[in-house]
C-alpha cells in the first residue's frame, strides 16, 4: 500500500491540517520528530523498515488536545529527510 | 600599460621567461608562497597581472597555493604556482587530488639542493623522482626540463597544452641555473602560438558524466557555474563523479588514470637527438645537464669517438621507447645527473640485457662540466 | 484515534529532494547525526534568498560533514581534508558571480585546516563557510578535536582531554570575518535565519553549528542515544544575539550561548580591493 516514486516509496497521513508524509526507507529512528513535536502527535511504531529501523507514526488524540498543528518541526529537524508536512492550503 | 604577449626578442632570466610563457599561454590565476630560487616568477606575475587582467594570490603556504589552483581551474582559470623542494613537498597531497579530479594545473618546480632546506641558492635535479611519485598512489603525471630561458619560455606554453588536453597536472622541472641565468628569449606574434583549449561537453546537463571519457580516455571537462550541476571527489568514483569505493571501480579508474597518458606517449615524449645516426655511446641528459652534455659529445666526435645525445625534453612519462630502440644499436649509455642516480635507473631499466649504462652523479651546487663528462666518455669507449 | 490515508501512485519527495542527488539517499551518516539538518537549513537559506542552483558552489573538505557536497545537485567540490578554504579561494576569485559554500568539519577547517581559516578571514575573502562542528573526528571513529571539550573522552583521549578547545566564533572575529554566528543543528529555524541574512552580506562570513555526532562523540559522553545530544543543546542554551565573542568559549558545565555575534559592514573583500589594484595600475 505505499505510493511509488522514482526514488524512495512515502507513506500520505492525513492529520485534520494536512498531510505527513514518510518515506520509511530514509528513516533510521533517531526520535528526533518524535522528541521535538510541539504536541507530541508522533511515537515510535511497531513497524521496521528494511533496514530494521521503526519509523514514526501519528497519534493524534483530538480529545486531548493533541493534534498535528503542521508546525513542519519535524520536517526541518529529521536528519534522514524521511518526513515532511504539507499543510493545507485553506488553514 | 604592457600587453599580455610581448612579441619581440628580449633579454630574460629563466625564471622571467617563464612567468611570461604563462601569460602567453593564458594562464591567468596564479597562487604561490615564495622560496628561493622560485620567487622571482610569483614576482614578475605579481606585476604583470594587474595589468593584463589575471588574478595573483600570495597564500599563507604552497598547501593552501595548489589547492586554490585547482579551485581555479574548475571555475575555468588556466592556472600556475611555482615552488622549489621544500614547496613541492608539501604540495603533493593536491597533486594527487589534482590527478584523481582530473584537473589541468601546471606546476613549476625550480629546483635546489635537498634533501630537506639543503641547498637553497644552489642547483640540483634531485626532485626528478618525487616529480613522478611524490603523491601516493599509481599515476601517470606530465613533467618537462628545459636547458635554457628560450626553452623555459616555449615549455611553460606547452605544460599549459599538456595539461589542458589531458586533464592533468603538469610539472615544468626547472632548475636554479635555468631560472637565474640570462639569454636570449624570442616571443612570437599572438597568432603564431598554438594553444590548447580543455574540451568542453558537448551534451545537455542532463546527460552530462563528468567522468565519462571520449574514445582518447579523456572526459569533457565542465566548469563551476556553467549549469551541469557536477560533483567531484578524491574518492575513488564512478563516471557520475558518485564515490564508489569498490574493488572494480578503483581498477577501472586508476587504470584509465594511468592509460590515458601511457597511450598518448608518442605525442606527449619530446627528445633531442643529435649524433646519433652511427653512436655506440649515447649521452643521456636533460635540463641545465644538456649543455655540458652535447658538448662532451662534440669533444668526443673529435677524438673519434662514435658518441651521441639523446635529450630528454619530456622527463615524465619516461621515452622508453627512445631508449629501448637505442639500446638495440648502442653500447653504453651515460647518463650525468645532478643527483645520486633517477633518470639514471629508468635508462638502466630500459637498455637491460641490450647495453650498459653508466651514472655521472653530482648531489648539485654546481653543474657537471663537459670535460668532467668527456672523460667518462672517453673511458667507456676504452672498455 | 487519528485517520489514516495512505496516498498510492503519487511522486512523493520530501521539498529538499530538488536540491538532492535523491538517487544517493539514504545518506551515510548515523542516526540522529547533526549534518543532515544543517545542510536542509543551509538549502532553505538558499531559496529563501533566492539564489537559483546553478550559481551555487558547496565546497567540503574530508570527514562525514566533508560527504554533503556530493549529495545535493550543484557543482560540489570534495577536496582533501583542510583545504576547501583555499580550493574555494581560487574557484570563488575566478567566478566571483557564483555563491561559494564551504561546509566541513571542525577538525577540517580548524585542525589540519586553521591556517588556511584564519588567513580567509585576514584578507576577507567572499565566502561562506558553515562549521559542522560535533567535538570531535567522526569520520575517522572518534578521535580528539581541537574542539572537544575539556575532560572528554575520544579514543585518543581515552582518560579524558587535557587539552583547551577552540572558541572559534572569538577565532574567526579576531581574525576579521564580518559575520559570525553559533547556532546548533536543532535551532534549526534560527540556522536558517542566519545563514539567510549571512548569505545576504559580502565577505567572510562564518557560522558554527553544533552539531550532534551520537557514534563517535556520544557513546563516550555518556551521551549515546541518537537524540540525547539534540536534548543537551535543547536544555542548555541561551540565545545572546550581539555577544562578546571571548565570552562565548564552549565548557562542558556551563550553558551554550547561540546567536548572531558579530556583523560588520562596509569592510571590503579581497577581490574588491584586488580589482581596485587593477584599475590603478592600468591607469597609470
Ligand atoms: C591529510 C589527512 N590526514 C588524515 C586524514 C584522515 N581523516 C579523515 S576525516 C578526519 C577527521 C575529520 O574530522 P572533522 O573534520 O571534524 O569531520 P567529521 O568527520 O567530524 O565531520 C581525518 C583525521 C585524511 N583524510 N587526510
Ligand atoms: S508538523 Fe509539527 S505538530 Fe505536526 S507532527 Fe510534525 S512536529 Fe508534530
Ligand atoms: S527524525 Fe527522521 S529519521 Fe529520525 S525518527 Fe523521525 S523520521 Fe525517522
Ligand atoms: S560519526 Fe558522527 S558525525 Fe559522522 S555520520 Fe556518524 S553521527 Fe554524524
Ligand atoms: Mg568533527
Amino acid at each position: 500500500m505505499q505510493a511509488s516514486s522514482k526514488v524512495l516509496p512515502s507513506q500520505r497521513v492525513k492529520v485534520s491540517r494536512g498531510e505527513i508524509h514518510v518515506i520509511k526507507e530514509r528513516c533510521k529512528q533517531c526520535n528526533l520528530c518524535i522528541d521535538f513535536c510541539p504536541t507530541q502527535v508522533l511515537r515510535e511504531s511497531d513497524e521496521a523498515n528494511e533496514k530494521g529501523y521503526h519509523v514514526p507514526e501519528l497519534v493524534e488524540e483530538p480529545e486531548k488536545g493533541n493534534t498535528c498543528v503542521a508546525c513542519g518541526f519535524c520536517q526541518v529537524i529529521c536528519p534522514e529527510y524521511a518526513i515532511w508536512i504539507e499543510a493545507r492550503r485553506d488553514e | 600599460m604592457r600587453k599580455a604577449v610581448l612579441t619581440g626578442k628580449h633579454f630574460w632570466y629563466g625564471n622571467i621567461a617563464i612567468a611570461e610563457g604563462a601569460i602567453v599561454a593564458g594562464c591567468r590565476f596564479f597562487a604561490g608562497y615564495p622560496i628561493t630560487p622560485a620567487s622571482e616568477i610569483a614576482e614578475h606575475i605579481s606585476r604583470r597581472f594587474p595589468e593584463i587582467g589575471g588574478t595573483f594570490v600570495q597564500f599563507e603556504d604552497e598547501l593552501a597555493s595548489i589547492a586554490a589552483m585547482l579551485g581555479a581551474s574548475w571555475a575555468g582559470a588556466k592556472s600556475m604556482t611555482s615552488t622549489s623542494g621544500p614547496g613541492f613537498s608539501l604540495m603533493q597531497e593536491n597533486i594527487g587530488l589534482g590527478v584523481m579530479m582530473e584537473v589541468p594545473i601546471v606546476i613549476v618546480n625550480v629546483q635546489r639542493g635537498a634533501p630537506s632546506t639543503g641547498l637553497p641558492t644552489l642547483t640540483a635535479q634531485g626532485d626528478v623522482m618525487q616529480t613522478k611519485w611524490g603523491s601516493h598512489g599509481s599515476y601517470e603525471i606530465i613533467a618537462l626540463s628545459p636547458d635554457s630561458p628560450q626553452e623555459a619560455f616555449n615549455l611553460t606554453i606547452r605544460c599549459f597544452n599538456l595539461a589542458e588536453k589531458y586533464r592533468v597536472p603538469v610539472i615544468l622541472l626547472t632548475s636554479e641555473t635555468v631560472g637565474h641565468s640570462a639569454g636570449k628569449v624570442v616571443v612570437p606574434p599572438k597568432d603564431k602560438i598554438e594553444l590548447v583549449q580543455r574540451k568542453k561537453p558537448k551534451v545537455p546537463p542532463e546527460d552530462y558524466l563528468p567522468y565519462k571519457p571520449d574514445e582518447d580516455l579523456i572526459p569533457p571537462m565542465a566548469c563551476a557555474g556553467e549549469g551541469y550541476a557536477f560533483t567531484t571527489t578524491g574518492l575513488t568514483h564512478d563516471e557520475k563523479g558518485y564515490p564508489d569505493t569498490t574493488a572494480e571501480a578503483h581498477e577501472k579508474l586508476v587504470r584509465r588514470l594511468n592509460d590515458k597518458i601511457r597511450r598518448h606517449l608518442k605525442d606527449i615524449v619530446d627528445v633531442e637527438e643529435e649524433n646519433m645516426e652511427d653512436a655506440d655511446i649515447a649521452v643521456v641528459s636533460y635540463g641545465q645537464v644538456s649543455r655540458p652534455a652535447r658538448k662532451a659529445v662534440g669533444m668526443a666526435r673529435e677524438d673519434g669517438i662514435k658518441a651521441g645525445s639523446i635529450k630528454l625534453i619530456t622527463i615524465w612519462p619516461f621515452a622508453e621507447h627512445v631508449i629501448h630502440r637505442w639500446a638495440k644499436q648502442v653500447e653504453y649509455f651515460v647518463v650525468p645527473e645532478l643527483n645520486y642516480g633517477q633518470i639514471y635507473l629508468e635508462v638502466k631499466r630500459e637498455a637491460a640485457g641490450e647495453a650498459k649504462s653508466l651514472l655521472i652523479p653530482r648531489m648539485g651546487g654546481k653543474l657537471i662540466t663537459p670535460t668532467e663528462i668527456y672523460r667518462e666518455i672517453k673511458k667507456v669507449s676504452e672498455k | 484515534m487519528n485517520e489514516q490515508t495512505i496516498a498510492e501512485d503519487k511522486l512523493e519527495l520530501h521539498p529538499i529532494d530538488k536540491w538532492l542527488r535523491s538517487e544517493r539517499m539514504p545518506h551515510i551518516w548515523c542516526p540522529g547525526c547533526g549534518i543532515g539538518p544543517t545542510l536542509y537549513a543551509w538549502i532553505r537559506a538558499l531559496d529563501r534568498v533566492g539564489i537559483p542552483k546553478e550559481k551555487v558552489v558547496y565546497v567540503s573538505g574530508i570527514g562525514c560533514c566533508g560527504r554533503g557536497s556530493g549529495y545535493l545537485d550543484v557543482d560540489g567540490f570534495h577536496t582533501t581534508h583542510g583545504r576547501a578554504i583555499p580550493f574555494a579561494i581560487g574557484l570563488k576569485l575566478v567566478k566571483p558571480e557564483l555563491c561559494v559554500n564551504v561546509i566541513s568539519g571542525d577538525g577540517d577547517l580548524f585542525s589540519i585546516g586553521g591556517n588556511h581559516f584564519i588567513h580567509a578571514c585576514r584578507r576577507n575573502v567572499d565566502l561562506l563557510v558553515i562549521c559542522t562542528n560535533n567535538f570531535i573526528y567522526g569520520m575517522t571513529g572518534g578521535q580528539l578535536a581541537p574542539t572537544t571539550p575539556l575532560g572528554d573522552r575520544s579514543t585518543t583521549s581515552p582518560y579524558g582531554n587535557i587539552e583547551p578547545s577552540f572558541n572559534t566564533p572569538h577565532l574567526a572575529d579576531a581574525s576579521g570575518a564580518v559575520y559570525v554566528a553559533r547556532w546548533t543543528s536543532i535551532h534549526v529555524r534560527r540556522l536558517e535565519k542566519s545563514i539567510a541574512e549571512a548569505m545576504e552580506m559580502k565577505g567572510f562570513r562564518y557560522i558554527e553549528v553544533l552539531s550532534p555526532c551520537p557514534v563517535s562523540y556520544g557513546r563516550r559522553n555518556k551521551l549515546p542515544e541518537p537524540d540525547d545530544i539534540a536534548e543537551w543543546f535543547r536544555q542548555s542554551s541561551i540565545i545572546r544575539n550581539g555577544a562578546n565573542t571571548s565570552e562565548v568559549q564552549i565548557e562542558k558545565e556551563k550553558p551554550l550561548i547561540l546567536g548572531n555575534f558579530v556583523k560588520r559592514v562596509g569592510k571590503p573583500t579581497f577581490y574588491e580591493l584586488m580589482k581596485k589594484l587593477e584599475e590603478k595600475v592600468r591607469g597609470r
